[in-house]
């Protein structure tokens, strides 16, 4: 369902519910502490980021008009009839009192956390590393700036022709910078 | 145990599916997602199977993953979608010509 929905939003809609299902799968395999993260962190997170996203990029006129489109109930109701078949089974689990995992036994987060910070804890700082990265990366790619994708491309939009042009405007964008940067290092010193 | 990987399996094929076929870097994105989680669900499936942490910390790191993977895909999207007015991989292909 979800790699073949046409909008976006309903494919987030029935991604959020696979998360969820996998989330149940982990937590019957005996790993509540990683179904907790999954439903925090991908059904949360990552789906807010998306929906972030497609909302950034359909501005304009034409949202209200997808809005209208949205509220019709062919939208929501077949991804909340699958929420509510998960939530029909948990609570046919609940009220059964059978609530027991099944055969497979529980591997606490306490051994989990033990493992994680003493076996894997160089593979834990890297993590670290590659979310600082991620953050800095996304911070510096999606500023909002009237940015071009190459200089000559910049130039034979405007000028017709690439050539010298382009490359005293590419010696002046240095110039510039430097400058800057110099202003940002008598700043902070 | 077997059903959990064939879940997985199925899953990660679905993903795979839908990076190839689809066109719009956003739903190619999501396919990505499905099939780490695809991942994910069989190392949590072989922690199990053995009572191991080491499948649990393994779906950590490929939470962090996913999770720095998806904010610089989506800020790359941004991105190209403010210069090219377009979400079709098929004409993002400036850096080929």
């Amino acid at each position: 369902m979800v790699i073949t929905r046409y909008n976006p939003i309903h494919a987030l809609l029935y991604l959020v519910v696979s998360f969820l299902a996998i989330a149940m799968v982990f937590l019957s395999l005996g790993a509540p502490f990683v179904a907790a993260l999954e439903v925090i962190v991908y059904a949360g997170a990552i789906i807010v980021l998306f929906i972030f996203v497609v909302m950034m990029l359909n501005l304009g006129a034409e949202t209200a008009g997808q809005e209208k489109q949205w509220l019709r109930p062919k939208v929501w109701l077949a991804p909340s009839a699958l929420v509510m078949v998960l939530l029909g089974e948990m609570i046919w689990l609940l009220i059964s009192g059978n609530n027991t995992v099944t055969d497979v036994g529980v591997v606490e987060p306490k051994r989990v956390a033990i493992s994680l910070y003493r076996e894997y804890i160089i593979a834990l700082e890297l993590v670290g590393f590659l979310l600082m990265a991620g953050i800095v990366g996304a911070a510096h790619i999606g500023q909002h700036k009237k940015r071009v994708l190459h200089r000559f491309l910049e130039d034979s939009k405007t000028n017709g022709v690439p050539g010298n042009g382009a490359h005293t405007d590419l010696v002046k964008k240095e110039e510039r910078q430097t400058e800057i940067q110099k202003e940002i290092s008598k700043a902070d010193t | 145990m077997d059903m959990v990987l064939a879940l997985a399996a199925i899953l990660f094929v679905l993903g795979l599916i839908g990076a190839l076929t689809r066109k719009n870097i956003i739903f190619i994105l999501i396919s990505v997602e499905v099939m780490l989680n695809a991942a994910g669900l069989a190392f949590i499936a072989a922690g199990a199977k053995w009572q191991q942490a080491d499948g649990q910390v393994m779906f950590l790191f490929i939470l962090a993953m996913a999770a720095a993977e998806v904010s610089v895909g989506l800020a790359l999207v941004l991105q190209a979608y403010h210069q090219h007015k377009t979400m079709d991989v098929e004409q993002l292909k400036q850096l080929r010509d």
